[in-house]
């Protein structure tokens, strides 16, 4: 000890370096390597704080549902089934969950055979199993930017490189994602899927037009790619009229022989009835299904028994017109976020003013707001956190690279009181002035930092430049653009270069 | 000590780090079980004192990261109810928790440090210290760091490559404290030694170098996932360098008034050959990635006998 406590010298051949460390990182498999932690999640561990304003979470309010119906289920649970229930499963799922998950489908307007689905441990182990079955080390998966934080670890886990397409108002343009599967295929690269969540995405609230969803299928077809359509929200609609899934649009065009041909549906409970169950499910093409069932099988063999007969008990409740009750819950969550999403919509107008904007989702949990380009929200998430004791998703978590996104948030309306969302809108909205307010001083503008914004972050005001081929998308419906926050995007490509500080 | 006896072990609290903390609370207790210690984990919160109080141990083992640990102000209070614990007392701990501080002690003291200044976030608004910033920049030129004077972990720290950068940065920086230094960039390699008090006093342990996978700068990201840095210990340095940072490591422990453990992390200039300081921690992580017991490892002072010697400070204060 003597001769290393005080003289180390002598370089590494000195003595083996044989600490802790380096002989967990010899055991660690290569892909450990790419799986990312980051600054936002150790600060994101201290907003479940009581005293901190929480708008970060992907929460349903769970607190709407009925402890006396929750005992009640669980008692018939208990009085039908409890072997059962305290039993392995069938790694597909239980045929009277699956019973259920046809009534959800149907209810968004797509006819399944009960034979595609396989029950899930939450929408999550979906896109874990999609993974598992399809990524190679480096294939790629096209992706919306900005995507769904949660798909990101499992894209890195899996060691996919990911091309993210900017949306628009309409969602993803698909002439956008023409241009780049053509990339790809030039460059050699092979494309296995396409995530996308095109009803009030998450994290960017904005939905996907008819045109393009009709279009997206084209494609697929074209070039001979899934799909992974991750649909949480499709129900939770509060205004405007449903539109097709892709899985029904891929069926109607009967390549499939009626069941879609080159989609994988992801659907979950959580939105519609609670997350703490853990059920979500997949309707996939038989090939790919038998894969799910097989990785699922090594993943954790069946999802909880207990709360798939939770849920089977759950969809045969009737209310007192005959109504199934999980109906009448569905329409109670849906009056409740609308007018939650109306409260933030309004804070927004107050607090968030000049230079701000953000998506007006017609359904689902979250608006994506992009601030001045000169705020970047993981700084002003530390600052909010410390400062105000209010909490949200910074949009870098959004994008592969952790770096795009830097000047935007995701809001969640649906889990916080009205009273909360006003107040967690005005304490951010107050930091973002003090932000400014500093910048001004800084620089000496009030206003503009120097130098020429679009040189050095993407721009954040929608503009009118398109060139969709698809009818639809070539005038923006004014109603959406005027509100959307999202870049249309540019020639050059300069609306998705990253903002590099 | 002469036998083990019951110690708590404060970790969490409210800062940025509060998760390092947490890991670096847990490895620390896992020791300490298998020391023999009764041993109590506090999660430093509104119940505390009265927690701390009502365990009544014989010392508490410091393993709070961030302001909350270690500027001073927990130390006092320790003093307060009378409570020997691990490290550095309350005024080591104000000089190195406030990087400003322990730079200009540094400083006083001829202990190279790269060239900085200070500002506090009110004076831009208050004394129109932006006014200060061109001259800031012509003494300190670019590319330049700005860091917030009391976090670690490199949260907060951005960089400035031009003027059109500076502001952004400042801003950055400023969301992580009120007080911020703009530092010269050095470019180098990373080097961290840590200094343990023992029988024969304190001693500088091998000389550690972080090497990020990642191009660019060595981040929060990277400093706290295995696999994301490599880790070099001892690192391969000539026995005149490696001299030279444990010489310096041990005059800066010594100014800053330490006591027990600290970790002092340098930087190696790849033109010159320099060696510069840039800060004292008084908390040394003790995370499976953390540098003091990879350091006291490449020493051959297990882990366990390391937090036994941790321990041991909080009676020879």
């Amino acid at each position: 000890m003597d001769r290393s406590i005080s003289g180390a010298g002598g370089g590494r051949g000195a003595r083996p370096t044989a600490h802790e460390l380096a002989r967990y990182e010899s055991l660690f498999a290569t892909r450990t390597r790419a799986m990312k932690s980051s600054a936002m999640r150790e600060m994101m561990a201290l907003t479940e704080r009581s005293d901190v304003i929480s708008l970060a979470g992907g929460l349903p309010d769970t607190k709407t549902f009925a402890p006396e119906l929750y005992a009640k289920l669980m008692a018939q649970v208990a009085a039908s089934a409890t072997a059962r229930a305290l039993q392995y499963g069938p790694t597909e799922g239980m045929a009277s969950t699956v019973e259920c998950i046809v009534q959800v489908m149907a209810a968004e307007g797509t006819a399944i055979d009960p034979g595609e689905v396989i029950v899930t441990t939450g929408g999550q182990q979906v896109i874990d199993l999609v993974c598992k079955a399809l990524i190679d080390p480096g294939d790629v998966i096209v992706a919306e930017a900005p995507t769904y934080p949660g798909a990101v670890p499992t894209f890195s886990a899996y060691q996919a490189e990911v091309e993210q397409i900017e949306m628009d108002a309409d969602g993803m343009p698909i002439d956008e994602l023409e241009t780049v599967l053509d990339r790809l295929q030039a460059e050699g690269r092979r494309p296995k899927f396409i995530y996308t969540i095109p009803n009030f995405q998450n994290p960017g609230g904005v939905t996907m037009s008819l045109p393009r969803r009709r279009r997206l299928v084209e494609v697929a077809h074209e070039r001979e790619l899934l799909i992974l359509e991750d649909n949480p929200y499709g129900l939770l609609r509060y205004e405007g009229e449903p539109l097709p899934t892709l899985h029904s649009l891929d069926a109607q065009l009967g390549a499939g022989g009626g069941a879609a041909d080159l989609v994988i549906y992801l659907g979950t409970f959580s939105k519609i009835l609670s997350p703490g169950l853990r059920l979500g499910w997949s309707v996939a093409p038989r090939p790919v299904l038998e894969k799910l069932n097989l990785g699922k099988q090594g993943s954790d063999l069946c999802s909880s028994p207990v709360t798939q007969l939770f849920v089977a008990e759950y969809f045969k409740e009737r209310d007192a017109g005959g109504e199934p009750r999980w109906l009448g819950y569905l329409d109670q969550l849906k009056d409740l976020y609308r007018s939650r999403r109306d409260t933030m919509l309004e804070a927004l107008e107050e607090h968030f003013g000049e230079g701000a904007s953000w998506t007006q989702p017609l359904g689902g949990l979250f608006v994506w707001a992009t601030l001045d380009e000169r705020i970047d929200t993981t700084d002003l998430l530390a600052q909010a956190r410390k400062s105000e004791g209010v909490a949200f998703v910074p949009g870098r978590a959004a994008y592969m690279d952790g770096r795009r996104g830097s000047s935007s948030m995701r809001l969640n309306f649906a889990g916080t009181d009205e009273a909360d969302i006003r107040e967690g809108i005005r304490r951010i909205g107050k930091v973002v002035r003090q932000q400014l307010g500093l910048y001004g001083s800084l620089t000496g503008s009030g206003s503009r930092a120097p130098g020429d914004p679009a040189a050095t972050g993407p721009a954040t005001e929608p503009t009118a430049a398109t060139s969709d081929r698809a009818e639809a998308d070539a005038q923006p419906k004014p109603p959406l653009a005027d509100v959307v926050a999202f870049p249309r995007r540019e020639q050059d490509g300069s609306a998705r270069r990253q903002q590099d500080r | 000590m002469s036998s083990p006896g019951r110690v708590v072990v404060l970790k969490g609290g409210r800062s940025l780090e509060r998760n390092v903390s947490l890991r670096s609370g847990a490895h620390a207790q896992e020791a300490l079980t298998r020391l023999g210690h009764e041993v109590i984990a506090i999660d430093v919160d509104e119940g505390f004192v009265e927690q701390l109080l009502s365990a009544a141990p014989e010392a508490a083992l410091v393993a709070l990261h961030g302001p909350d640990g270690e500027d001073g102000t927990l130390q006092s209070l320790l003093e307060s109810i009378g409570l020997p614990y691990t490290g550095s007392g309350p005024a080591a701990c104000m000089c190195c928790t406030d990087k400003a501080l322990a730079k200009h002690l540094m400083r006083g003291a001829g202990i190279p440090t790269p060239d900085f200044h200070s500002f506090r976030e009110s004076w831009i608004e208050q004394l129109g210290a932006a006014q200060a910033l061109p001259s800031v920049e012509r003494s300190i030129g670019f590319p330049l760091v700005v860091k917030p004077v009391s976090q670690g972990s490199a949260l907060g720290v951005k960089f400035a490559r031009s003027s059109d950068e500076l502001p952004g940065a400042l801003v950055g920086a400023f969301s992580y404290g009120s007080k911020i230094l703009i530092e010269r960039y050095v470019k180098g390699r990373d080097l961290a030694v840590s200094v343990l008090d023992g029988p024969e006093g304190p001693l500088p342990l091998p000389v550690v170098e972080a090497v990020p996978r990642e191009e660019d700068f060595y981040d929060y990201e990277s400093r706290y996932e295995i696999g994301m840095t490599t880790f070099v210990c001892p690192a391969e340095l000539s026995d005149e360098q490696t001299a030279r940072a444990q010489e310096l490591a041990l005059s800066v422990y010594k100014l800053l008034g330490c006591h027990g453990v600290a970790r002092v992390d340098l930087l190696l200039d790849e033109q010159s050959g320099e060696l510069w300081v840039l800060e004292a921690n008084v908390v040394p992580g003790m995370t499976e990635t953390s540098l003091l017991p990879q350091a006291a490892d490449a020493a051959g002072i297990g882990f366990d006998e390391l937090i036994a010697r941790v321990l041991q400070s909080a009676f020879t204060r």
